[in-house]
């Protein structure tokens, strides 16, 4: 007959016999299935002047020809004499996960001889997809998932000057890093000497710095120790020193994304070279999920507070009598 | 020196989906390209063969460390008469002293008047999973001479629950992660009579299974031998059918044919025959969770024995999440719905020439 066990036996160690073992971690294989089963999206804006190889880097990043290069002057294509906004939208999969890539070019951006307030189209654009999402979501009848046009990541083109910021490029960030989340990179690095770059970054750092313009990763958003850790990092490398290429070579029998010249084989992906590489693991391998959470929770928060605070205050600068849109409610255990 | 080669698609290769334009299949419903304003330019295009591995599919593991980081919520309420032995079922489902014996009475203690709501909350943690399991035990249902409208109370207490989170997502300075309260799951304990469902079963679920997930359960079912479990569960399952009450996982509910067959597997077994047991018990040299009896160990995992393995399979260890997304998706959404069509609506926002103002602030 059984006997009455007189050892217990840990709760939380997976036996064979599974004894005390409840499985509350396998909500991470159903949350893991439904991703795969849904995909999700990703909005990334490129911004930056005609020639910074903004549509190459695009392509490089993701392995395929995502943005089509919008200046090709030709007689025909000229720049633009305003600045346009160009989405692009891409399925893209991996390992069985589908992504919604969409690309938002800026043709215009800093092309013209004046260019004051050439950011506010851009501003104006941004407002306007976490508008269409604040409307969606406050529809009685909204849908089970809200389309996301919302712009999760601008990355900024700095010109390879190697001196400093140009105004153009501090009001720009100073504008726009309130209201998205911005990359600063160093467009076609393998201008600039090691040392050149160094000098360059260091300066470009303090000059966002001088002007408190607060860049993707930003510090207030630290989680805890351990994101502070590895964001102090990246925000130590900050701005990236790019170089994107869609062309592959043949170096030491292996194939390399790269771009060759007289001297050598400028190879993209490789660290000693240029820090494309670390770009990328930051957009996509390790903060793709936090640079959507940043948006959704500060950027469009903070949009969302403010356009409801301007629409419940009465023409007197009263508040307005419900001022989270729903009125003290007695529940019911009838009401459905 | 280095020689071009002509592009070539590279291990763990990243292959480009159908076109946006090409209506994905049902399961991942992936939204309209962005829209733009005014003078945008909007296309969709196909990349050609990808060079290699990007990368996209890190993101499940950066949800991953989010879920660790930040745990989660479940909120499970059990509902029955007493001595149907809910408690010990919950306690059984989680291996620990999750819910509080209602039934344990001293000589003071009586059966509530009325249907009471007692909430306990524990923080449990497995595999680095974070759960804050909150358990709803509502004492008193059934146990009164007359029942009449005895799942007001519990519904009442369900609708509060949705109208918190409500309140806190209309907030206009509101929290990061609203907290949820929302009961996600309702445990219903049928008795083991092994003749039909009581009027006071049908009324319940008939009130309840539109606001919340419903899973029904018969409970000590060690009182039924096989034959009598089977017939028991048919003619449950059947009346359910004839009074139109649809307990979770909801047909209409079902995403794909994956999903689908993968229910009306549960369907099929539904009510879960269930044992609790929080005692432990030497058979055949393994430790087992069971009921000791003369003629021999009720052994609460041992799907031979009882379904009680299949329940907590189901409810646990598959349609967790998915209990909290119907809860989120239908039963709250329902909800709100109806409570904005009542206050006549969050009144649209106006679109007003603010857009290129400096700040969000």
């Amino acid at each position: 007959m059984a006997d009455v066990g007189k050892t217990p036996v840990a709760r939380n160690e997976k036996t064979s016999s599974e004894f005390g073992y409840v499985g509350i971690d396998a909500i991470l294989e159903q949350m893991r299935r439904k991703a795969m089963k849904q995909g999700f999206e990703l909005n990334i804006m490129v911004v930056g002047q005609s020639g910074l190889g903004k549509s190459t880097l695009m392509n490089t990043l993701f392995k395929s020809k995502v943005s089509r290069r919008s200046v090709m002057t030709t007689e025909e294509e000229r720049i633009p004499k305003t600045i346009e906004i160009k989405s692009i939208s891409h399925d893209i999969e991996e390992k069985g996960v589908r992504m919604k890539l969409t690309v938002i070019d800026t043709p215009g951006f800093g092309d013209q001889i004046n260019n004051e307030n050439c950011w506010q189209p851009i501003m104006k654009f941004i407002n306007t997809q976490y508008e269409q999402y604040l409307q969606e979501e406050i529809n009685i009848d909204r849908k089970k998932r809200i389309p996301d046009s919302r712009v999760h990541c601008c990355i900024y083109f700095i010109p390879p000057t190697g001196h400093c910021l140009r105004p153009i490029d501090i009001e720009f960030m100073r504008h726009l890093s309130k209201v998205v989340n911005i990359v600063p990179v160093i467009a076609k690095a393998d201008t600039l000497t090691l040392e050149e770059r160094d000098f360059f970054k260091q300066k470009i750092r303090e000059d966002l710095r001088a002007n408190e313009i607060d860049i993707y990763p930003q510090k207030e958003f630290d989680e805890d120790a351990e994101d502070r850790m590895i964001n102090e990092k990246i925000r130590e490398m900050i701005p990236f020193a790019v170089v994107g290429s869609d062309q592959e070579y043949q170096v030491n029998g292996k194939r390399l994304l790269g771009r060759k010249t007289r001297w050598g084989t400028v190879e993209v992906e490789n660290t000693t070279h240029c820090e494309f590489a670390y770009l990328r693991d930051l957009l996509i391998r390790t903060h793709m999920q936090n640079i959507k959470d940043i948006t959704s929770s500060i950027h469009y928060e903070m949009y969302r507070v403010r356009r409801l605070n301007e629409n419940n205050t009465k023409p007197n600068g009263q508040p307005a009598i419900h001022t989270n849109g729903v009125p003290e409610h007695e529940v019911l255990s009838h009401e459905m | 020196m280095s020689e071009i080669v002509p592009p070539e698609v590279r291990p763990k290769p990243a292959v480009p989906a159908k076109p946006s334009h090409v209506a994905p299949p049902s399961s991942a419903p992936f939204v309209p390209s962005p829209q733009g304003t005014g003078g945008e330019g909007q296309g969709s295009g196909r990349g050609s063969a990808l060079l290699g591995y990007i990368g996209i599919d890190t993101i499940i593991e950066q949800m991953r460390k989010k879920t660790m980081k930040a745990g989660f919520d479940f909120n499970i309420m059990v509902v029955g008469q007493s001595g149907l032995g809910k408690s010990t079922l919950v306690n059984t489902l989680f291996k620990s002293q999750v819910s509080r014996r209602s039934t344990s009475w001293s000589r003071d203690e009586k059966i509530p008047k009325t249907v009471e709501i007692k909430s306990v909350s524990h923080v449990i943690e497995e595999g680095g999973v974070k759960m804050k399991l909150t358990v709803v035990d509502t004492p008193g249902f059934g146990d009164q001479i007359n029942n009449d409208n005895c799942w007001e109370p519990i519904s009442k207490h369900i609708n509060e629950q949705y109208e918190k989170f409500l309140k806190e997502e209309v907030n206009i300075a509101r929290k990061k992660r609203i907290p949820d309260t929302r009961v996600h799951c309702c445990l219903y304990f049928i008795s083991p009579t092994g003749h039909s469902l009581r009027q006071l079963d049908i009324e319940f679920m008939k009130h309840l299974s539109r606001v919340v997930n419903i899973i029904p359960v018969i409970a000590k079912s060690d009182t039924l031998t096989p034959e009598e479990k089977t017939e028991f569960k048919q003619r449950v399952r059947k009346e359910l059918e004839v009074c139109g009450i649809e307990c979770y996982p909801q047909k209409e509910f079902d995403e794909d044919m994956e999903d689908k067959s993968d229910n009306d597997k549960i369907r099929e077994t539904m009510p879960f025959a269930v044992v609790g047991s929080d005692k432990e018990y030497q058979v055949n040299g393994k430790r087992v969770l069971g009921r000791k009896t003369a003629w021999g160990v009720v052994e609460v995992e041992n799907p031979n024995h009882c379904e009680f393995s299949l329940l907590r399979d189901f409810m646990i260890r598959s349609h967790l999440q998915d209990l909290k997304e119907v809860t989120h998706n239908i039963h709250y959404e329902t909800y709100r719905a109806k409570r904005l069509n009542d206050n006549g609506g969050l009144h649209p926002i106006s679109s007003s020439g603010h857009d290129t103002q400096e700040s969000n602030l």
